[in-house]
C-alpha cells in the first residue's frame, strides 16, 4: 500500500488559496487505514483547515506517537516534515522541536492509547507548559492496530467487539486538558466536518496549547451496538454547545445572525471567531464552568462537543522562557559563543 | 579544656604533602568552610585535590571532605589521612581509626571524652569550638556556621596558612556585603587567637610555592556546562538526579550571564526541567531533529529510562548529546558515590543492534572540551553522543588547565542541505550514503516549499526515507550505521600514550577519572623499576591505535572503576582479543580509585609474571 503513489495530475482549474496552493498540495500519501475509519475524516478536515488558513505546507511540522492515529500524518501535508516518534512520547518531541524553531506550526496527532495510557504523563505536562501547538487526539476508545483491546477512554460498561464489558472508569481527555491548563480545548466528532474544520482553524490561530479531542469511531473494532464510540451512538448523544465560524484576520465580518445568538471572539493574532451559541448559558471563557458542564453532561451519557474553552490572551512556552524572537536553530556561532575574552574572565574567576 | 598532647610513634612531619580530612554533619554549613580551607592553600601556590564524600541526604547524615595537599601535583586520591578534623560524633570511631599512625586528630573538646575513645599512636589536639562559638554568638544558626570558620582559623595557625590569603578570599566572596565579611573575619580570628594561645605546633605545614601556575580550580559539571555554552547548545532539557543536577544548573547560570541578547534582554537558549528523563531526552530528540544543538544531563538511572529514545535517535539519525555523570549502580545503587559502571549500558543503549559514541574526559578541562566537541560530533555523525564523566570529576573541584577556545572555529553543523542546494537539483535521499562515510544529508523542517521534506520514523525505511520492511533496505541502513561508527573512529579524541622509560611487554589501558591516580601510580611503579606503557582511552569506538597498542604488549592491564570490567569486555568483543591478554584491575567500592591501589595491583602482578618467559601471544581471531 505504502508505495502506491497518488496520480500527479492536477485539475488545471483547482482553486488556489492566498499562498497559491491548491487543496491537493495539502494532501499526503494514500491512507492505509480501514475504509470508513474516522481518522481519515480528521485528516481530510486538517487538509481543509490548513488550505483555508493559507498555511504554507512546508511550514508545518507534524508529529505523532504510535498507533493508527499516529500513522495519519503520512496521509496529509506531504510537503511537511513529519516525525513518527515513540509510543506516548510525541509531546516531549514536539516540545523540543518547538523550542528549536518557534516559527513553524506544530501539529501533534495522537490517539487515546497513545495519549491517555502510555503517554498520559507527557500529555499532562505539554498542556501545563503551554507549548504553542495544535494537539489532536483521534479518540476511538480502542487499540485498533493491535486488534481491539479497550483503551483508557472507553466508557465504563461499554462492550468490546468480542463482548467484553469495560469495568474501568474512562479518562475524559477534554476534561483533563481543561484541568491541566490547556488554553484552547474543544471536542469534535469525525463524522461532523462542518463543526470540526472551523475548530481546527481556530486552534491553528490560537497561540498556546490547543487541544482537540475528536471522537473518531473505529469501524473495525468499535462501531458495534454496545459501544459508546460508534457512529450511531455519538450521533444520538452529541450535545453541541456551539458552532463556530472562523474569520481570518482583517476580513470584513458579513455574516448576519440574530442578536444574542452570536458572540465575536477575537484571538491573539487578530483573527475572529463567530461563536454561534447553541446553549445560551455556556461561556467559553470560563474554565471552571466548562469543566462542570462537561462532567454533568458526561454523567448523563452525552458527548459534549464544540469549543469548550479558550483563553484568548494565553501565553506560550517561549514567552515563559523569554526566548529570542528568531528561531533558536537559526542562531550562529557569533550569537552563541561568548568568545575568548569572556572565557579568560571565567578562568580568572576560577583561580 | 587545654590542648591534649599524647604521642607515641614519631609524629608525621610533612611540608605541602599531606592529607586532611574533615568529618562533618551534612547541612551544618561545613562545605563552604572546607572549600575556603582548600582554596586558601591553593592561593599560596600549593596544589590541592579535594573530594566530597557525601550521603544521599540534606541534613543530619555524615559527610566528609578530604583534601590532599600536594606540592608534586598528584590530583588523585592518595588514601590514608594525616590530619583528621573530627566534627561528627556519629562517625568518631571510624574517623579516629582512619588516621595514619603518627597522624593528628583535631576535635571539639567542649564536652570531655574518656581516654578510651582516643588512640595512643596519634597526636590529639582538642579545642573547645562549641564553647567559643556559644560565647561569641547568640543565634543557633550563627553558632553552627561560625564554628566551622573558627576551626579554619585554628587550622590556619597549626598549618601556617597565611591569614591574609583567607581574608582576601572572604572579601571576594562577600563583595558588597560588609557585615558578612566582618563577621567571618571575626570568626576566623577567634580560631586563630585561641590556637596561638593554647595549641601546640604540629608537623604538617603549608609553605608558599609556585606549583599551581595558571591552572583553574573547578568541578567537572561546571566545566561541562561552560563547554555546552561555548559549543553552542541552545536547548537543554533535564531532570534532577545526583550527581548531574549541578551541570544543568551551571548551564542556566552561565547562559544567564553569557547568552542574553543585550538589546532585547531575551534568551538565546531554552532550558526546560522536564517531568522525567524520558521527556528530557524526548525534547532533546525533537530539538535535534529541528536543527538546534540540544543536550541532556543525567546519571545511570536516567539513561535506563532514556534508552527507547536513544534507539530512536540512533535509528532515525538525530543528533543528540547526553552527558552521563556516572554514579554507583545498579538501581539506586550508591547515588552519591562514584563509579565508571555505565560503559556498556551507554555504548549499546536500547534494543536491537545499537552502538553509540562515548567520550571519556579525564578532568574538568576535558569535560569542557568534550562537551563542546560532543555537540559538533552529534551534528556531524547525526547520532547520540555520550560524554561519560562521573561523580568524582563532576562534583569535585579539580585543578586543571584553563579553558581555551579557538575563536576562528565555526561550529560543525554537519551535512544539512539548504533550500539553495535543493533548488540546484541535488538529489536528496535522507538515508542515502553519497559520500561513502555512512553519513547521509538531512534537511531541517521548514526548509523548502516542495523539496527535501521527509517522514522521520524509527521503523525501517529505504534510502529516501520511505517506509520499508524489505530486507535489503534494512541491511543497507544498518550497515551504513556501522560505517558511520568507522567514520567516528577518526573524529573522536584519540588515545593518549605514555611510554615507559624502557621497553616493556606490559601495558595498561585506563580512562576517565582514573587518570590522576594512574599518572601517580605510573611514576611510583617506574621509580620501583616496574615499567608499563600506558594508554588513556578518550573515546569509543576504539581507534586503530588501540589495536596496535594491545598487539605491541603481552599483557595489557585494563583499569576500571566497576565490578564487571566493562571496558575490558568491550575491548575483547569489539577488537576480538583473547581475554587472557587483558587482565582486569578493578576498583568499585564507590570511592575514587587511588594511586596506592593501582601501584599495588599492577606492581604485584608484574613482579609475579615479569620474570617468566613471555607467553605466546594469543592471536586475534579476526586478523
Amino acid at each position: 500500500m505504502t508505495y502506491l503513489a497518488k496520480p500527479k495530475l492536477h485539475h488545471p482549474t483547482l482553486p488556489q488559496n492566498k499562498v497559491c496552493y491548491t487543496r491537493r498540495d495539502y494532501e499526503g500519501k494514500i491512507s492505509t487505514l480501514c475504509a470508513g475509519c474516522g481518522h481519515d475524516s480528521i485528516s481530510a478536515a486538517i487538509i481543509q483547515a490548513c488550505f483555508e488558513m493559507d498555511v504554507q505546507p512546508h511550514r508545518v511540522a507534524k508529529l505523532s506517537g504510535i498507533g493508527c492515529s499516529s500513522k495519519t500524518p503520512d496521509y496529509f501535508l506531504g510537503n511537511s516534515h513529519g516525525f513518527n516518534t515513540v509510543h506516548g512520547r510525541m509531546p516531549s518531541v514536539l516540545t523540543g522541536a518547538n523550542l528549536a524553531n518557534r516559527a513553524l506550526l506544530y501539529l501533534g496527532v495522537s490517539g487515546d492509547g497513545d495519549s491517555a495510557s502510555i503517554g498520559i504523563g507527557q500529555f499532562a505536562h505539554v498542556m501545563r507548559r503551554g507549548v504553542n501547538m495544535v494537539y489532536i487526539v483521534e479518540n476511538n476508545g480502542v487499540y485498533g492496530l493491535t486488534k481491539g483491546q479497550f483503551s483508557a477512554t472507553a466508557d465504563q460498561g461499554s462492550q468490546s467487539k468480542k463482548g467484553v464489558i469495560n469495568s474501568d472508569t474512562p479518562i475524559d481527555m477534554a476534561s483533563l486538558a481543561l484541568q491541566l491548563g490547556a488554553s484552547f480545548v474543544a471536542r469534535g466528532f469525525s463524522g461532523d466536518k462542518q463543526q470540526l474544520v472551523p475548530i481546527i482553524k481556530a486552534a491553528i490561530a490560537h497561540k498556546g496549547a490547543a487541544f482537540i479531542d475528536v471522537v473518531s469511531p473505529c469501524v473495525a473494532f468499535n462501531n458495534h451496538p454496545g459501544s459508546t464510540k460508534s457512529y450511531d451512538y455519538v450521533r444520538e448523544h452529541n450535545e453541541a454547545v456551539n458552532r463556530i465560524d472562523f474569520i481570518p484576520r482583517r476580513e470584513e465580518i458579513v455574516v448576519d445572525y440574530a442578536e444574542g445568538q452570536v458572540v465575536e471572539v477575537e484571538q491573539h493574532d487578530g483573527t475572529v471567531l463567530l461563536l454561534r451559541k447553541l446553549h445560551r448559558e455556556y461561556d467559553t471563557h470560563n474554565r471552571i464552568a466548562a469543566m462542570n458542564y462537561v462532567a454533568e453532561h458526561q454523567a448523563a451519557g452525552e458527548v459534549v462537543t464544540g469549543l469548550l474553552y479558550m483563553d484568548s490572551a494565553a501565553h506560550d512556552l517561549h514567552e515563559h522562557l523569554n526566548t529570542v524572537d528568531a528561531p533558536i536553530n537559526s542562531l550562529q556561532s557569533a550569537q552563541l559563543c561568548p568568545g575568548k575574552a569572556a572565557l579568560d574572565k571565567i578562568n580568572r574567576s576560577l583561580r | 579544656m587545654n590542648a591534649q598532647l599524647q604521642s607515641k610513634p614519631q609524629p608525621i612531619t610533612a611540608i605541602n604533602d599531606f592529607v586532611v580530612k574533615f568529618a562533618n554533619v551534612n547541612g551544618s554549613g561545613s562545605a563552604s568552610a572546607n572549600e575556603l580551607f582548600a582554596k586558601s592553600i591553593l592561593r599560596m601556590g600549593v596544589p590541592v585535590s579535594p573530594r566530597n564524600i557525601f550521603p544521599s541526604n540534606i541534613q543530619g547524615l555524615p559527610t566528609w571532605y578530604e583534601i590532599r595537599v600536594t606540592e608534586a601535583g598528584h590530583l588523585g586520591r592518595r588514601g590514608g589521612v594525616d590530619l583528621m578534623v573530627a566534627m561528627n560524633p556519629q562517625t568518631w570511631n571510624q574517623d579516629v581509626a582512619e588516621i595514619d599512625p603518627g597522624g593528628y586528630l583535631f576535635y571539639d573538646n567542649s564536652k570531655p571524652l574518656p581516654a578510651s575513645r582516643f588512640r595512643t599512636d596519634i597526636t590529639v589536639i582538642g579545642m573547645p569550638l562549641t564553647e567559643i562559638a556559644n560565647v561569641a554568638y547568640n543565634e543557633a544558626r550563627q553558632r553552627q556556621l561560625f564554628k566551622n570558620i573558627i576551626y579554619v582559623g585554628a587550622l590556619s595557625v597549626l598549618l601556617d596558612i597565611d591569614p591574609a590569603v583567607i581574608e582576601t578570599l572572604f572579601s571576594e566572596q562577600y563583595k558588597g556585603k560588609e557585615k558578612l565579611l566582618e563577621s567571618n573575619i571575626k570568626a576566623l580570628n577567634l580560631g586563630r587567637d585561641y590556637a596561638k594561645a593554647h595549641l601546640p605546633g604540629i608537623g604538617l605545614r603549608v609553605q608558599p610555592s609556585d606549583g599551581v601556575g595558571d591552572r583553574i580550580f573547578v568541578d567537572g559539571n561546571t566545566a561541562a556546562a561552560i563547554g555546552c555554552v561555548y559549543g553552542g547548545a541552545t536547548v537543554c532539557a533535564w531532570y534532577p538526579i545526583t550527581p548531574s543536577s549541578s551541570l544543568a544548573e551551571a548551564f542556566q547560570k552561565y547562559c544567564q550571564k553569557l547568552r542574553v541578547d543585550p538589546e532585547t534582554g531575551k534568551n538565546r537558549y531554552a532550558i526546560v526541567q522536564a517531568e522525567d528523563e524520558i521527556a528530557s531526552i524526548g525534547m532533546v530528540v525533537g530539538a535535534g531533529w529541528n536543527g538546534a544543538r540540544a543536550f541532556t544531563t543525567t546519571s545511570g538511572p536516567g539513561v535506563s529510562l532514556m534508552t527507547e529514545f536513544i534507539g530512536l535517535a540512533y535509528m532515525a539519525e538525530i543528533p543528540i548529546t547526553i552527558i552521563n555523570v556516572q554514579r554507583g549502580g545498579p538501581s539506586t545503587g550508591m547515588p552519591t558515590r562514584t563509579q565508571q559502571a555505565d560503559i556498556i549500558s551507554c555504548a549499546y543503549a536500547s534494543h536491537g543492534d545499537t552502538k553509540h559514541v562515548l567520550l571519556f574526559p579525564e578532568d574538568p578541562r576535558e569535560c569542557f572540551d568534550h562537551a563542546a566537541l560532543a555537540l559538533d560530533l552529534a551534528d556531524r555523525l547525526q547520532t547520540p553522543i555520550f560524554v561519560m564523566t562521573d561523580l568524582d570529576i563532576g562534583m569535585n573541584q579539580r585543578l586543571c588547565a584553563p579553558f581555551e577556545w579557538d575563536e576562528t572555529k565555526e561550529y560543525d553543523r554537519g551535512k544539512v542541505m539548504t533550500a539553495e542546494e535543493l533548488d540546484s537539483g541535488r538529489d536528496f535521499g535522507r538515508y542515502l550514503d553519497v559520500d561513502g562515510d555512512g553519513i547521509p544529508y538531512r534537511t531541517w523542517p521548514g526548509t523548502h516549499p516542495d523539496k527535501g521534506s521527509f517522514f522521520t520514523r524509527g521503523t525501517t525505511k529505504d534510502a529516501y526515507a520511505r517506509y520499508s520492511e524489505a530486507g535489503p533496505d534494512y541491511i543497507y541502513n544498518v550497515q551504513r550505521l556501522l560505517k558511520k561508527m568507522e567514520t567516528a573512529k577518526s573524529l573522536v579524541p584519540q588515545p593518549v600514550l605514555r611510554k615507559a622509560a624502557v621497553a616493556t611487554r606490559f601495558g595498561v589501558i585506563y580512562f576517565g577519572s582514573t587518570s590522576p591516580s594512574m599518572n601517580e601510580a605510573l611514576n611510583a611503579l617506574e621509580a620501583d623499576g616496574v615499567h608499563v606503557d600506558a594508554m588513556r582511552l578518550r573515546a569509543f569506538p576504539f581507534p586503530d591505535s588501540v589495536v596496535e597498542f594491545i598487539e605491541a604488549h603481552d599483557q595489557v592491564f585494563v583499569v576500571e572503576q566497576n565490578r564487571d570490567a566493562q571496558l575490558r569486555g568491550m575491548l575483547i568483543n569489539e577488537l576480538e582479543f583473547s581475554p587472557d591478554r587483558l587482565p582486569a584491575v578493578l576498583h568499585y567500592d564507590g570511592t575514587p580509585i587511588t594511586a596506592r591501589f593501582i601501584t599495588q595491583a599492577i606492581g604485584e602482578r608484574v613482579r609475579t609474571h615479569g620474570t617468566e618467559p613471555a607467553s605466546p601471544r594469543l592471536p586475534r581471531s579476526r586478523t
